[in-house]
């Protein structure tokens, strides 16, 4: 069979960040080709590199057995590539006809629009594909499914032969995904190459031929979906082998620090993201969440850390050692004993532009013991980033000046941990992604001082993408499905399978999916 | 390049090529740029009046970019300093007419001070609830609040307190007035110079501490860095926006006193001259920072009076075109010397 896009070797990368290492991939004609992958995989940079949106930093691509090397979108058209954004390019204002031909009018600037021509064009393209539509009605007033198949038609008209969806199926109905199923099948079976990018399983089993898993900026497998199962694929695509493992010694937890009982989140819209959420948390354990993402995850860390989004109806209780963590805000959270370290550090947990001095200070500002005057004491701030620069292993020799964007991952991840763990009094910890985004090297610090913090008497909440994290680390596991803890497992359980590795990854894959 | 040169280049190298493309200009309009030139250093640092003129305009200037730079800290653009700068003048002038005569001096002057910096930080906040409750960008806030003020100040001084004939109100009683420099030390002999230019440096050494050396300037700077980031880390945004344009209007207001209680000693029609849109001029080539508005602010000063003096041999427009250019080229530059760090 005839190849549509090859890639051999690809890499980008921004600044010193890989967001795409190594990546070699072969895609038929003909074929609906789904990458699969968590957010921050790396599934949105490669595709933008095939739509000529990013020009890859080493490595070839290949269209229809011709090397090409974008540099602008308009180039990907020219040689037959379409893509649907996640977010529609329509203008609400304007035709569905005038939608699909803007940019393509075929006539001259200031030359009559053939609007009549286009529009019998539109027609055969829409009866050929099942993709009724009224040419004439305004896009803003046709429903989600609707502008879908503008979009659609818009690929069409500009004879793509090679369509890129970004998670086409994030906003449409169960039906209108149905629909949306049947129009990909028939474009595959008119010979149009698919690439489908999505995190959910059940579609790729559903409608792909081909599958491949990105984790961390590599392709970490290509198989056909007619031998895959979801357990597989979920495994592949949170699993990771981590190099080297830490040491958990064995747990002896105390009292209950974190009880959340019945815990519900529907978003302003009615969308429910938990339902009936509870566990229990003690002193001195790690209850790790497994879970493919989008499941709960960062709106059970909105509550608990008091910025669920106005509108939003949360019902249940989440206790703090009988208090409730409800409706208080974040700095009274914080004041209550608990500390979070937010998945996307960058946007949430820092200010990159602070040196890691004034880092090393944030959020923990309000403390009395770093004050002087209306200003802080300088001394004791110096010696409490030393202390934390040797603590930590961070490299950085002058936390005063240096600023934190010029910090690796790894380092600026240690900032916010050194000073998330320090914290005084602290009886909770909120501990999302922690070695996301971080090298290896910095991992084994990271752990290890989780583990510490455990040991100390902290109870602390993990949330990771990474399986082999979860298990590493965890005293017990609940897995986190549709916005409830599907299943969990005891400390006993978590003890006697930590060392089984895939047995043990496979039988919770089974869980969250 | 490290960081801190091109700080200092690139404010330089917009001021000198706005000179040069100033000197082409004059050039073209038929006048000897250097004649020009010459004749604006004589009448401004030249002469004790000229000199004291110049610090006069540096003054109001230092506060109206002040109430720029603040709430820029933020990443809000306060465009109301005129009109903050407008009702503050208006609130002095009315103050100081209606204090008793008895009153000692300190006193009547820290009353009309007060009322100044009350009536430009009332102005001001009502922008910042306006974005913080219901979401209107402070922009056309503020820029609303300017036609505003200008109707209400109008309206007050021709219907109701301008003296008949007159386009001003009755002066301010005499112990409300900041005393000139020339009465005081014979400096600056006749020129408008008054004490409120020290008030005016120790204000901008103040805010630099507000901005960089204390825990509420950290934390104001990190909402306007980093939205995000300071709602996680618990800081109120909604009230750092209300008390930097609370603080921002507060100092426009101390503006209005330098023109009312230092030189004018009333409020008259016209008499802010939009100084208060200088004013973004002058935080903007400073960087926001308070310490170089207090140069900026200077340099706006001796254009500004500059411009005046040599009206004769050529038109004020000449300057405005100067003024303007400066502006578009330090933005550009500026752009320029982020790109430049970031490769």
């Amino acid at each position: 069979m005839a190849v549509a896009i090859r890639l051999s070797a690809l890499s980008k990368k921004f600044g010193r960040f890989s967001a795409n290492r190594n990546i070699s991939l072969l895609v038929e004609k003909g074929t609906i080709h789904a990458l699969v992958g968590e957010n921050g995989a790396g599934k949105s940079t490669l595709t933008k590199i095939i739509y000529g949106m990013h020009r890859p930093t080493s490595g070839e691509m290949f269209i229809d057995g011709k090397g090409v090397s974008f540099s602008s979108p308009r180039e990907a058209i020219h040689s037959g590539i379409g893509m649907v954004h996640q977010h529609f390019m329509l203008i609400p204002e304007l035709t569905v006809t005038e939608n699909i031909i803007l940019g393509n009018e075929h006539c001259g600037l200031f030359q009559r629009i053939l609007l009549k021509k286009s529009k019998a064009l539109i027609l055969n393209d829409a009866e050929a594909y099942g993709l009724a539509l009224d040419p004439d009605a305004l896009v803003g007033s046709l429903s989600i499914g609707e502008q879908q198949r503008v979009e659609i038609l818009k690929l069409l008209f500009r004879r793509a032969a090679i369509m890129i969806f970004d998670e086409p199926t994030a906003v449409l109905t169960p039906l209108e995904t149905e629909r949306f199923f049947a129009t990909l099948r028939s474009l595959r079976d008119r010979g149009k190459t698919i690439i489908l990018i999505t995190h959910k399983l059940d579609e790729v089993l559903a409608v792909a031929d081909m599958v491949s898993v990105m984790r961390r900026g590599e392709i970490v497998g290509t198989i056909p979906v007619a031998l895959a199962t979801k357990g597989e694929l979920a495994r592949m695509m949170v699993g990771r082998n981590l190099l080297m493992r830490v040491t958990n010694p064995p747990a002896s937890p105390g009292e209950t620090i974190l009880s959340i009982n019945r815990l519900g989140f529907r978003t302003k819209k009615g969308v429910e993201r938990l339902h009936d959420l509870s566990l229990l948390i003690r002193a001195g354990e790690i209850y790790g969440i497994a879970g493919v993402e989008g499941n709960g995850q960062s709106e059970l860390l909105q509550i608990l850390w008091g910025l669920a989004p106005e509108g939003a109806i949360i019902s249940g209780e989440a206790l703090l050692k009988g208090s409730s963590l409800i409706g208080r805000s974040p700095a009274e959270i914080a004041d209550m004993g608990v500390s979070h370290i937010p998945e996307d550090r960058l946007r949430h947990a820092v200010i990159s532009n602070y040196t890691v001095s004034e880092n090393l200070l944030f959020g923990r500002h309000r403390e009395r013991f770093f004050h002087q005057g209306i200003g802080f004491n300088t001394h004791r701030l110096n010696r409490y980033a030393k202390e934390m620069i040797a603590d930590y292993a961070l490299s950085c020799s002058s936390p005063n000046r240096q600023s934190l964007r010029a910090l690796s991952g790894g380092n600026q991840q240690k900032v916010v941990l050194a000073r998330e763990l320090s914290r005084p009094a602290v009886s909770l910890l909120l501990l999302a992604q922690p070695t996301r985004g971080v090298d290896i090297g910095a991992i084994e610090t990271i752990h290890k001082k989780i583990i510490e913090a455990r040991a100390s008497g902290m109870a602390i909440l993990l949330l990771s993408s990474e399986l082999e994290e979860i298990i590493a680390l965890s005293t017990r596991i609940g897995c986190l499905y549709k916005g409830s803890i599907r299943h969990e497992f005891s400390l006993e359980e978590v003890e006697l399978k930590r060392d089984s590795g895939h047995e043990f990854q496979k039988e919770i894959g089974i869980h969250i999916t | 390049m490290n960081r801190k040169s091109t700080r200092l280049l690139i404010p330089l190298l917009s001021i000198l090529s706005a000179l040069v493309v100033s000197t082409l200009i004059i050039f073209m309009a038929g006048r000897d740029p250097l004649m020009i030139f010459l004749k604006m250093f004589h009448a401004t640092f030249g002469s004790a009046y000229g000199s004291g003129q110049v610090l006069f305009r540096m003054t109001t200037l230092i506060f109206v970019a002040l109430a720029v730079a603040l709430p820029f800290q933020v990443r809000l653009f306060n465009i109301g300093a005129e009109g903050q700068l407008l009702l503050g003048a208006f609130a002095a002038a009315m103050t100081g007419a209606m204090l008793p005569a008895w009153l000692p001096s300190l006193a009547s002057i820290t009353l009309c001070i007060i009322s100044a910096m009350a009536a430009g930080a009332g102005w001001a906040l009502l922008a910042a609830v306006l974005k913080v409750r219901f979401g209107v960008n402070e922009v056309i806030g503020t820029i609303m609040l300017n036609f505003i003020a200008q109707g209400i100040t109008g309206y007050f001084l021709t219907w109701h307190f301008a003296i008949p004939s007159t386009v001003h109100t009755a002066p301010i009683t005499d112990a409300a007035v900041i005393p000139a420099f020339g009465t005081l030390t014979g400096w600056f002999a006749n020129s408008p110079a008054n004490l409120s230019t020290i008030l005016a440096i120790g204000i901008a050494l103040l805010f630099r501490m507000l901005i960089f050396s204390s825990r509420f300037g950290y934390e104001m700077r990190a909402v306007g860095l980093q939205p995000d980031a300071a709602r996680y880390g618990g800081i109120k945004a909604g009230m750092h926006t209300l008390t930097a344009m609370g603080l921002g209007g507060a100092a426009a207001g101390l503006g209005a006193a330098n023109i009312v209680l230092g030189y004018r000693h009333s409020f008259e029609a016209g008499m802010t001259g939009g100084v208060g849109f200088t004013g973004i001029a002058v935080a903007l080539l400073a960087g926001a920072h308070p310490l170089w508005i207090l140069l900026s602010a200077l340099f706006f000063g001796v254009l500004e009076y500059g411009g005046l003096t040599v009206n004769a041999w050529i038109p004020k427009d000449i300057f405005m075109i100067i003024e303007a250019l400066t502006i578009l080229l330090v933005i550009t530059f500026s752009a320029l010397g982020r790109r430049l760090q970031q490769e």
